[in-house]
């Protein structure tokens, strides 16, 4: 008893000294750990290996650890006027592996999201087709079931930065992107169905919230990877991933991919709905605007150190990782520079780079406790070359708001602290 | 008798043959009656397909425009506070600040009509009928500047209206503009003579903070700091537990008023009114007052927000929010208060009042 005791006494101490002296107590730790005496969490019996831990049903469906709590979706409160029609942003800096937990995948609604249950779902198929359609959840599970892998970027994810770094942190700058595994039917499956008459060119997609925003997209798009999707990472969809269905449109940008999915339209031309005209077009220096901007394109970026990660740990062995995708296909290679660009090495990608979906890269090396600019780049298998930011604003100005796949610069500073800066 | 099953024959494999080869229908689904696609199918394109028949004019669409869309729009489509300007603009998309609106930038007037009688108002979509859709889309183009007072939208008319913007929009290029550019084998050494850093955007300083470090920075692993810092706040908590019984009162007695599941049900209703108006500790006057302290308070008097005029005089002259004035206040703001701002078609049902009234009460001060 005395012995526990004097235990939470010798860790509460251990707190205090941390919140005033700050960084001194992390060599401190290191030290104690490592060779002024034993470590007391290993020769004290600790209450956890002793005593009982949860039993099972504690959480029938399980939340991740409160330790981990401060990973979660945040939002830019100045961004939007509310949080109704708004974005957040995926914690990809404290993530790992390629697959984005449904929980704090990154969401963004224009009027909220609904509340819709199977047994009211309806899907319309209706325009230029044989036999226009309605179906039932329960009928959609009856199509041929396939398994795609995609990420999922909006098309803004970095908008903020095309005039210059403005935010702390990939969460904020890079972190409007998501990537499940999806199990779903085929679009064309449906749409062989209805059976698309010879004048039926363009689908038009449509949700069931109240914003019933849609887009349309080209036949040759709809018959090819667009999946109609109601599992993700082996579970239902969450209700703010558009349960119970929802467009996965790999490669293509965020906007397209309608959550409650409620009609599919075939038109002899594309609707140009305001999500297509007066949002997601990318303006011009000369005024005029580039429309039709789908693809997303070769992007990588270093999630870890970076401004939410900072090295604390010293000098030495440094792991440095990060994420690389691209819409135009597989990623084949991502090169990482530690002095802004000037010289490049090749990084390892880690496990199976699919196409169209987020791909893991590390670079392990020694780092010396100095300044370093750390720089990402992909390349994917069409030979594109990820861009800097300044060559994509030679082309495209600053006004353009949506696309932005420039390389993201960390300044590593020797304390390990890291800011989002842009070098020249 | 033996001819029978030959015709059969060539008719099943005339049918295999008229249908694309992967395409057998599964026979799943059922046909879409046209009461449903006419219910559905609401899109309207640049040719005028899916066009309602129907007309209206610019003075009843500015009296339509000024009742369900001014205040977020503005009364002359100019956009209050970050909500979207739908007026003016013209000749500005080239500058370091262009203002895109309806008619500077939307190169479809279907896009307008499209959007205004489907999504809008923001939070009562679907409520707009086809005449007033058409009036409001003329109000627009008067505001505008590209139609007259006496201007009449009809479907007849609809496709004849040119957008000032049609021919600003151009099909994606990057595959011939940028990828050729972006091709090249990519330097590996010795790339740039020097690098600087030229911006930080600690300058700036909007990033969300928590602890003034960045929202989200992962705590240090050196210190069992989760552990700790949760163990030592169960006991600051616990400790002073026996004073604490006297303490809170008068909270308690508030919060005891109100039913918590009527109390739950109120703040799951009131995700129809956060898009104007905010409660809780970080509440501020946005589109509509904050609501803090609003029930039982004098209306017209949150610090701070512009009322309409008719509600500043409403709460000068001694109307307060009690129960019953605002059960009649929610059930149709219009009808309630002629010209007062919120745009919001009410609360039909008087569970949903009482709960929403329920949850308010709760930031009463």
């Amino acid at each position: 008893m005395s012995g526990s005791s004097g235990k939470g006494t010798t860790r509460r101490g251990f707190m205090r000294a941390g919140m005033a002296a700050g960084g001194a107590l992390v060599a401190a730790t290191a030290a104690r750990a490592t060779g002024a005496g034993p470590d007391p969490l290993i020769t004290e019996v600790q209450d956890w290996a002793s005593g009982f831990g949860d039993p099972v049903d504690a959480t029938p469906y399980g939340l991740p650890t409160e330790h981990e709590a401060h990973v979660v979706r945040r939002n830019v409160e100045w961004l939007t006027e509310g949080p109704v029609s708004s974005i957040n942003f995926t914690p990809i800096h404290a993530l790992e592996g390629t697959i984005t937990p449904q929980g704090c995948a990154f969401e963004r609604h224009h009027s909220g999201a609904i509340n819709l249950t199977k047994q009211d779902y309806r899907l319309m198929i209706n325009g230029l087709v044989d036999r226009p359609l309605v179906f039932t959840y329960e009928d959609l599970t009856r199509f041929p079931r396939h398994v795609l892998t995609a990420f999922c970027e909006c098309a803004a994810n970095g908008g903020m930065e095309w005039g210059g770094a403005q935010l702390e942190g990939c969460q904020f700058t890079q972190g409007m992107i998501h990537n499940m595994e999806y199990t779903g039917v085929m679009l064309r499956d449906l749409l062989a169905e209805a059976g698309v008459q010879p004048e039926g060119k363009w689908i038009y997609v449509e949700g069931a919230d109240a914003s019933s925003n849609g887009r349309s997209l080209p036949l040759e798009k709809a018959l090819d990877d667009v999946m109609v999707a109601f599992y993700a990472n082996g579970e239902a969809l969450r209700k703010e991933h558009g349960y119970p269905v929802r467009l996965v449109v790999p490669g293509w940008e965020g906007n397209m991919w309608v959550k409650w999915l409620r009609r599919i339209g075939v038109y002899d031309q594309a609707v140009e709905s305001r999500e297509e005209t007066s949002k997601y077009t990318d303006l011009m220096p000369d005024g005029r605007a580039r429309k039709w901007t789908w693809v997303m394109d070769a992007k990588s970026v270093i999630t870890s150190p970076s401004p939410q990660v900072p090295i604390r740990h010293g000098k030495g062995p440094l792991v440095i990782t990060g994420l690389a995708w691209s819409g135009n296909g597989r990623v084949t290679r991502v090169d990482v520079s530690l002095d802004g660009g000037r010289n490049w090495q090749e990084a390892r990608i880690s496990g199976d780079a699919k196409s169209k979906a987020l791909t893991r890269f590390h670079l392990d090396i020694d780092w010396d406790g100095s300044e370093m600019l750390l720089q990402s780049r992909a390349i994917d298998e069409t030979g594109y070359v990820q861009p800097t930011k300044d060559a994509l604003r030679a082309i495209r100005g600053t006004n353009n708001v949506y696309h932005n796949n420039g390389i993201q610069t960390w300044w590593v500073r020797a304390d390990g602290e890291v800011e989002n800066v842009e070098v020249a | 008798m033996s001819r029978l099953p030959e015709t059969l024959t060539a008719a099943l494999l005339a049918t295999a043959f008229a249908l694309p080869a992967a395409a057998q229908p599964l026979g799943l689904g059922r046909a879409a009656l046209p009461e449903e696609i006419a219910a559905w199918d609401v899109a309207v394109l640049p040719d005028g397909q899916g066009l309602r028949p129907g007309s209206g004019n610019v003075l009843d669409g500015e009296e339509v425009y000024i009742e369900m869309c001014a205040v977020c729009h503005g009364d002359f489509a100019e956009g209050i506070d970050n909500w979207p300007v739908l007026a003016g603009g013209g000749g500005t998309l080239a500058d370091d600040r262009p203002v895109k609106t309806i008619g500077s930038y939307w190169p479809y007037l279907s896009t307008v009509w499209d959007y205004v009688h489907r999504s809008m108002p923001f939070g009562t979509a679907q409520t707009v009928t086809v005449d007033d859709t058409y009036a409001i889309t003329a109000y627009l183009l008067y505001s505008n500047n590209m139609v007259d007072d006496d201007f009449v939208l009809t479907h007849e008319n609809f496709t004849e209206v040119v957008m000032p913007n049609a021919d600003g929009f151009y099909i994606d290029d990057r595959a011939e503009t940028e990828y050729p550019l972006f091709t090249a084998e990519p330097c590996m050494t010795d790339c740039a003579a020097s690098v600087e850093i030229t911006r930080r955007a600690v300058d700036l300083g909007v990033t969300p903070m928590e602890d003034g470090r960045p929202a989200g920075t992962l705590p240090p692993l050196t210190l069992a700091s989760a552990d700790t810092a949760g163990a030592a706040e169960t006991e600051a908590e616990a400790e002073p537990a026996a004073e604490a019984e006297a303490e809170p009162e008068p909270e308690a007695t508030a919060a005891a008023d109100h039913d918590p599941e009527l109390v739950a049900k109120g703040q799951r209703v009131f995700r129809q009114c956060a898009a104007c108006h905010q409660v809780g500790d970080t509440a501020r006057n946005t589109t509509g007052p904050q609501l803090n302290g609003v029930y039982g308070a004098p209306a017209g008097q949150v610090e701070g927000f512009r009322y309409s005029n008719p509600m500043t005089t409403a709460g000068k002259d001694g109307l307060v929010w009690t129960d019953t004035e605002l059960h009649a206040y929610l059930e149709s703001p219009r009808a309630y208060m002629r010209g007062n701002r919120m745009a919001f078609n009410g609360l039909r049902s008087e569970d949903d009042r009482a709960a929403v009234i329920a949850y308010l009460a709760t930031f009463a001060d």
